[in-house]
């Protein structure tokens, strides 16, 4: 089919990005820049790129620690999420036939639409009788609570796989641990990549569980960091910046280069 | 006889999900309501008082008022994110240049934190736009619409929108997609212009996708909690507590941990019938077009 470009939409989409573009125009400039500048003019470039800023915002807010505490979560989260969700996912899918298991899923699902202040003043007491109000509580947390959506997803996405291959291997000889492992996990992988993103963003951008649930500073992760630290920000605007932007930039670089890949695995999982 | 004795795989993959599950997530909300009815304060002892809390709430008018913000900025900043992501879809879908990076730059928004982007625009908000007003001359703009006990929800509503527009925007990109283009070439032939044929054939084509988006912005709004501690923290005074922060602090701060167990109950229901009532109203409109 033959189609002209549309200048039209094209133009007012690239003015439009100004609206996108602009606060993080004002926060990188800003960051870059002394107090002085900024009050001579918010707008303009700094005159010489200074990174004193961000050494300060590095020093001030223990930004490595920070930096370390959202990676270990996130990280492990993740490796957690995909290994056990899809392995529920894959018994639920092969037994939805069978009352007890679609009862599982339902009410695993079912539990998207319960909100989490119902369950956050119950919790934290819960978590602290366990000793669990740390990064490893918040592990556990992230991958129990991502049940409910995970499974829902894998489950639509294992019904869609044929079980003539695992019956082969069974009668092969092979057992239901190593049909899901070998066979089954290995198919998964698309979902597995939708899966990992939607995990990997919930658990490195979220605030609300960490600031119930982290009471040692030292655990604290890059959100918390900028909340605990917002007072102390409140005076010096540049430094505020450079340490926002320093929070921001290890998402940003990663969405950089695998942006494509971010927007289709949102976008599979959303079309489910 | 052997085979009985083995354990059956598959209980065994779903057990411990099974368990942990129930521990961490039903069992802490079962003891939210439970303690709703009592009159703990998260602490010490307790003692049952019946359903006077949850009357309490009812006559409570920080809590109506929670309600009263949460409910204008939701229904406000969902129509506002489905009509611009709406038209975004609409743009990127056309034959335009620069496609892929466009849509890179709409949809980067989605993968920012909530609470951190709320502070950058916490500074534009005050700082930066009464800045340029009072230059210009524009008093209405002065000062900080966050200081206003009036106006600071629209400033909640516009990083709300500026956030998530980004993720709707994406669906009903996948909504567009799933269009077959001859349907259009039919129309042109019909003689049917750009306004009707999105109403026609684009809409309704892409209903269903419609409703997901309206629900989950909803009820996405209707939890909104980082937006507001990043702006405002619920002020000036109490005009921008929305009801996740009004648990949160008097929970957490005020030793109402049976009160807002109470209120976090009546929360979960609002949402239940907001979700269901959209989801059977959106679904009747699509079965219509």
């Amino acid at each position: 089919m033959r189609q002209r470009t549309n200048w039209p939409a094209t133009i007012l989409l690239i003015a439009g990005t100004v609206f996108i573009l602009f606060p993080l125009y004002i926060t990188i400039v800003n960051a870059l820049k002394t107090p002085q500048e900024t009050a001579q003019s918010i707008l303009a470039l700094p005159e010489s790129f200074s990174f004193d800023n961000f050494l300060r915002a590095i020093e001030l807010t223990n930004f490595f620690d920070a930096f370390g505490n959202s990676f270990y979560i996130t990280f492990f989260t993740v490796i957690f999420t995909l290994l056990s969700n899809s392995m529920v996912a894959y018994a639920i899918a092969r037994n939805m036939h069978k009352k007890a298991y679609k009862f599982l899923f339902y009410y695993l699902v079912s539990a998207m639409f319960i909100p989490f202040p119902i369950i956050m003043l119950p919790i934290v007491k819960q978590m602290s009788a366990l000793n669990l109000t740390n990064p490893s509580g918040l592990i556990i947390l992230y991958v129990v609570y991502g049940l409910s959506f995970n499974v829902f997803l894998y489950v639509g996405y294992i019904k869609s796989i044929p079980r003539e291959l695992e019956e082969a291997a069974i009668v092969d000889g092979c057992s239901r641990w190593g049909v899901f492992w070998r066979i089954i996990f290995p198919l998964l992988t698309p979902m597995n990549a939708t899966v990992g993103i939607l995990t990997a963003l919930w658990a490195w951008n979220d605030f609300m569980l960490p600031l119930v649930l982290l009471s040692d500073k030292a655990h604290h992760t890059l959100p918390l960091v900028q909340y605990v630290f917002q007072s102390q920000f409140s005076v010096n605007y540049n430094l505020a910046f450079a340490s926002y932007l320093l929070a921001l930039l290890p998402m940003l670089l990663v969405y950089l280069f695998l942006q494509k890949w971010i927007i289709s695995g949102v976008m599979k999982g959303a079309i489910k | 006889m052997l085979n009985k004795i083995k354990p059956n795989a598959y209980l065994l993959m779903v057990l411990p999900a099974l368990i942990l599950f129930f521990f961490f997530h039903t069992f802490p909300a079962l003891q939210g309501i439970f303690y709703s009815f009592t009159n703990s304060r998260g602490y010490g002892d307790w003692d049952f008082i019946g359903l006077q809390n949850y009357i309490h709430v009812f006559q409570d008018a920080r809590a109506r008022d929670a309600y009263l913000f949460t409910f204008k900025f939701a229904v406000v900043a969902t129509v506002l994110v489905n009509v611009i992501s709406m038209i975004l879809a609409l743009g990127l879908n056309a034959k335009v240049k620069f496609h892929k990076t466009l849509r890179g730059i709409y949809f980067m928004p989605n993968i920012l934190s909530v609470l951190i982007v709320a502070f950058i625009f916490n500074y534009i908000f005050s700082v930066f736009i009464p800045e340029i007003a009072q230059n210009a001359g524009i008093q209405a703009l002065s000062t900080s619409i966050l200081g206003n006990p009036d106006r600071a929800w629209i400033g909640v509503v516009i990083v709300a929108v500026w956030q998530a527009a980004a993720f709707n925007t994406i669906l009903y990109l996948a909504g567009l997609a799933t269009i077959d283009q001859g349907l259009y070439e039919a129309s042109s032939l019909d003689g049917a212009n750009k306004w009707q044929e999105f109403w026609k054939i684009t809409f309704p084509l892409i209903a269903p996708f419609f409703t997901i988006n309206m629900v989950l912005a909803m009820k996405n709004f209707l939890m909104v909690f980082d937006h507001i501690m990043g702006l405002t923290g619920g002020g000036p005074g109490r005009a921008t507590e929305s009801i996740s922060l009004l648990i949160y602090r008097g929970g957490f701060q005020g030793g109402e941990f049976a009160y807002q167990s109470a209120n976090a109950v009546i929360y979960f229901i609002v949402i239940l019938a907001v979700s269901v009532f959209q989801i059977r109203n959106l679904q009747r409109r699509e079965v219509e077009m």
